[in-house]
C-alpha cells in the first residue's frame, strides 16, 4: 500500500476549470508555461506557493465546467500529489485519471482540515489527520492501472508494449 | 426489468442485449467530435504514439470554432496544426462554419448514436435522441486510435414535462430553473431524460438548448425521445436516418423523477459566478450592463435570433452598451440574412459577428474588462469566464438579453414591455 504525507491547500466548493486554468492562458505553448497561472482568478498567489508533494483539499464538484484537459495537467505540473474533494465533476475525473493525477473522495476532511496542516494518505485505505483517521475507498483496478502507468496513453503502451493501435 | 434510453444506447454501442446502470462497458463510438480548444494536444499525443493509427477517419469531425478568426500567432499555429493534420488524414474539417455542436446537430448526429466530443456541451445531441458526452483529449485520442472507449452506464434522472411555456418564457429559463433546483452537481454522472406531453410544445431549437446546458448540472448526457419534431428536423437537414429510436421502458429504473409544469416557469438569470445561482429576473432588475451577448451553442439558433430581432425591431441598443449577436452557424447566419434579421440588429446598433463561440468562452471576441458586467446567452458565468477575473456574467434567455441590451440594465422583456 502506497503512503505519502503532504501539506494541505484548502479550496471551497465548485472549483471550476476556468478557475484552475483560465481561457486566456490556454494558448500558451506548454502546460509548464500555464502552471504559474493555475487558480489565479481565485487565488493569484497559490501557484507560486504550491510545492511538489502538496495536497489540494476541496469541497463538492471539483473540476466542474469545460472538458479542457489542461486543468488536471496544470495541477499535476504544479507538483500536487493528490486532490481530495467531496466530489468531482465527471469529465474532470476522467481527465485526471487519464493524466495520472490521483483523486480521492472524502466527505468530511474538507470541514476539519486547516490550510497549511500536514496529512498522510494511505492510498485506498485512509487519510490520517490530527490524530483522526478518515476512511477512503479504493479506485477500481482498471483506473488504478492507468494511474500507476502514469496516464491512459502510457497504460495503453504498457499493456501491449507497442501502442494503442495494436490493441484491437 | 426494462431499460432507460441511456442504457439502450450503450447496449447498442456495446453489442449487448442488456446493460445496467453501474456497469462498465467497452463501446464502439459513432462519431468523435473535436474542436480547436484541445485538438492540438490530441495531435501532439498522437504523434508521440509508437504506432499511431486512426481506427476510422470517417468517424472523426474536427471543427475550429473557439478562436475564429484567430486572435494571435499562438492560436494560428495550433489551428494550422489541426488543419494540416485533418487534410493529411482525410478528416472532416470545418472552420468559420459555426459552433461545433450546432454543426454536429445540423449535419451528423442521428438518433440512437453514441458520440464523444472533446467539449463538455456534447450532451446537446440528446435533443436528437443520441447519447453525446464530453471527454478530454486523452479519452478522445483513445477513441480516435481504437474506435471505442469504456463507459460507466449512468443512472437516469427523469424530467416529466407538462403544460406550455408562457409568452416571453423560453427553454433557456426552463433549463436554468432546473439547474438551480438540482444544483451544479445535481446530475453528476447521471443522464437527464426529458419526456411528457410538454415536450410536444418544444421546438428542436428549444430541445438543443435544454440538453446542451445539462452538463452545468454535472450530467454525463441528456436524452429525449424521437418524435415528429425530430424527424422533421432530420428531414430538413440532409435526411439522415436514425440508427435507432429508443424510449425508456415503462419498468425501467429511474433514480428520481421530477414533474415540471412548463406554465409555472418564470424568466430567470444565473447570477455570478455559478450557473446554479438562479434568481427571477425581477430580483436583479436594474443591474447596469456594459455588454450583451446573443449567441453560442446554447442560444445562437435562428429561433433565438428571431426572438431577439422581434424585440429589438424599431428600438435601439442602449448608449454605451455593446450588443454582440453571433449566429451559431453559417446556416443560421444565412437564414437570418434572408429573413432580414441582421438588418434589424445592425440598424439598432448591435454588432453582428461571424459564427463562432465568441465571448461565451472569453477568447477572441467581446472579452470584458475589470468591473464590467455582461448579460449573456452563453453557457457559463464562472469567475473570469468572459474576460477579467473581476468581471461579472449573468446568464439569461435571448429575450432577457435583448431587452437588457435595449434598457442598458438587466430587465425581462415582459417588464420592459417589449414582448
Amino acid at each position: 500500500m502506497e503512503e505519502f504525507t503532504g501539506k494541505v491547500w484548502l479550496l471551497g466548493d465548485d472549483i471550476d476549470t476556468d478557475i484552475i486554468i483560465p481561457t486566456e492562458y490556454l494558448a500558451l505553448k506548454s502546460v509548464k508555461e500555464m502552471a504559474p497561472y493555475g487558480f489565479c482568478p481565485l487565488r493569484p498567489e497559490l501557484a507560486s506557493k504550491i510545492e511538489p508533494g502538496d495536497i489540494i483539499v476541496a469541497g463538492k464538484n471539483f473540476g466542474c465546467g469545460s472538458s479542457r484537459e489542461q486543468a488536471p495537467e496544470v495541477i499535476k505540473a504544479l507538483g500536487v500529489r493528490a486532490v481530495i474533494a467531496r466530489s468531482y465533476a465527471r469529465i474532470f475525473f476522467r481527465n485526471a485519471i487519464n493524466n495520472g493525477l490521483l483523486l480521492i473522495e472524502n466527505d468530511t476532511l474538507c470541514d476539519d482540515v486547516k490550510e497549511g496542516d500536514t496529512i498522510t494518505v494511505r492510498v485506498g485505505e485512509s487519510i490520517e489527520y490530527d490524530g483522526r483517521s478518515y476512511p477512503i475507498s479504493a479506485l477500481p483496478d482498471n483506473l488504478l492501472d492507468i494511474l500507476e502507468a502514469g496516464g491512459l496513453v502510457k497504460a495503453m503502451q504498457k499493456l501491449n508494449g507497442v501502442g494503442a493501435a495494436d490493441r484491437e | 426489468m426494462g431499460m432507460t434510453i441511456a442504457e439502450k444506447i450503450i447496449a447498442r454501442a456495446a453489442g449487448k442485449e442488456e446493460v445496467r446502470a453501474g456497469d462498465i462497458h467497452t463501446v464502439t463510438l459513432d462519431y468523435l467530435m473535436s474542436n480547436d480548444g484541445t485538438t492540438h494536444l490530441t495531435i501532439d499525443m498522437y504523434n508521440n504514439l509508437k504506432h499511431p493509427r486512426i481506427a476510422d477517419k470517417d468517424k472523426l469531425v474536427w471543427i475550429v470554432d473557439h478562436n475564429v478568426p484567430c486572435d494571435s500567432p499562438k492560436t494560428a499555429a495550433s489551428q494550422k496544426k489541426m488543419r494540416d493534420f485533418a487534410r493529411e488524414n482525410g478528416i472532416a474539417f470545418y472552420e468559420g462554419a459555426g459552433v461545433c455542436h450546432q454543426i454536429m446537430c445540423e449535419k451528423y448526429v442521428a438518433p440512437g448514436q453514441l458520440i464523444f466530443g472533446a467539449d463538455s456541451h456534447t450532451c446537446a445531441y440528446g435533443a436528437l435522441g443520441a447519447f453525446g458526452t464530453g471527454v478530454g483529449c486523452t479519452d478522445y485520442l483513445y477513441g480516435m486510435v481504437t474506435g471505442g472507449s469504456w463507459v460507466l452506464v449512468p443512472e437516469t434522472l427523469r424530467f416529466h414535462l407538462t403544460g406550455r411555456l408562457r409568452r416571453g418564457v423560453t427553454a433557456r429559463d426552463l433549463i436554468l430553473t432546473i439547474i438551480g433546483q438540482i444544483g451544479a452537481n445535481g446530475a453528476n454522472y447521471h443522464a437527464m431524460e426529458f419526456v411528457g406531453e410538454g415536450m410536444k410544445t418544444l421546438s428542436m431549437s428549444d430541445r438543443i438548448c435544454i440538453c446542451n446546458l445539462c452538463v452545468e448540472a454535472g450530467a454525463k448526457t441528456a436524452l429525449m425521445e424521437v418524435d415528429e419534431v425530430t424527424m422533421e428536423y432530420l428531414a430538413a437537414h440532409g435526411g439522415r436516418e436514425p440508427a435507432a429510436c429508443f424510449k425508456s421502458d415503462p419498468d425501467a429504473h429511474f433514480e428520481k423523477t421530477y414533474d415540471i409544469d412548463l406554465s409555472s416557469i418564470e424568466p430567470v438569470v444565473a447570477k455570478p459566478h455559478f450557473v446554479d445561482n438562479i434568481a427571477p429576473v425581477s430580483d436583479v432588475t436594474g443591474v447596469k450592463i456594459n455588454e450583451a451577448f446573443l449567441g453560442s451553442c446554447n442560444n445562437g439558433r435562428i429561433e433565438d435570433l428571431r426572438l431577439g430581432a422581434s424585440i429589438l425591431k424599431g428600438r435601439k441598443v442602449a448608449d454605451k452598451v455593446r450588443f454582440l449577436v453571433v449566429p451559431a452557424s453559417r446556416e443560421v447566419y444565412l437564414e437570418a440574412l434572408e429573413e432580414g434579421l441582421l438588418d434589424i440588429f445592425m440598424e439598432a446598433g448591435a454588432m453582428v459577428m461571424n459564427p463562432n463561440c465568441s465571448v461565451c468562452w472569453g477568447s477572441c471576441q467581446g472579452v470584458i474588462g475589470a468591473g464590467e458586467t455582461l448579460i449573456s446567452t452563453g453557457t457559463r458565468n464562472f469567475k473570469g469566464r468572459a474576460g477579467d477575473k473581476d468581471s461579472f456574467v449573468y446568464l439569461g434567455s435571448a429575450a432577457t438579453v435583448t431587452a437588457s441590451a435595449i434598457a442598458g440594465e438587466i430587465v425581462s422583456a415582459d417588464e420592459l414591455g417589449v414582448l
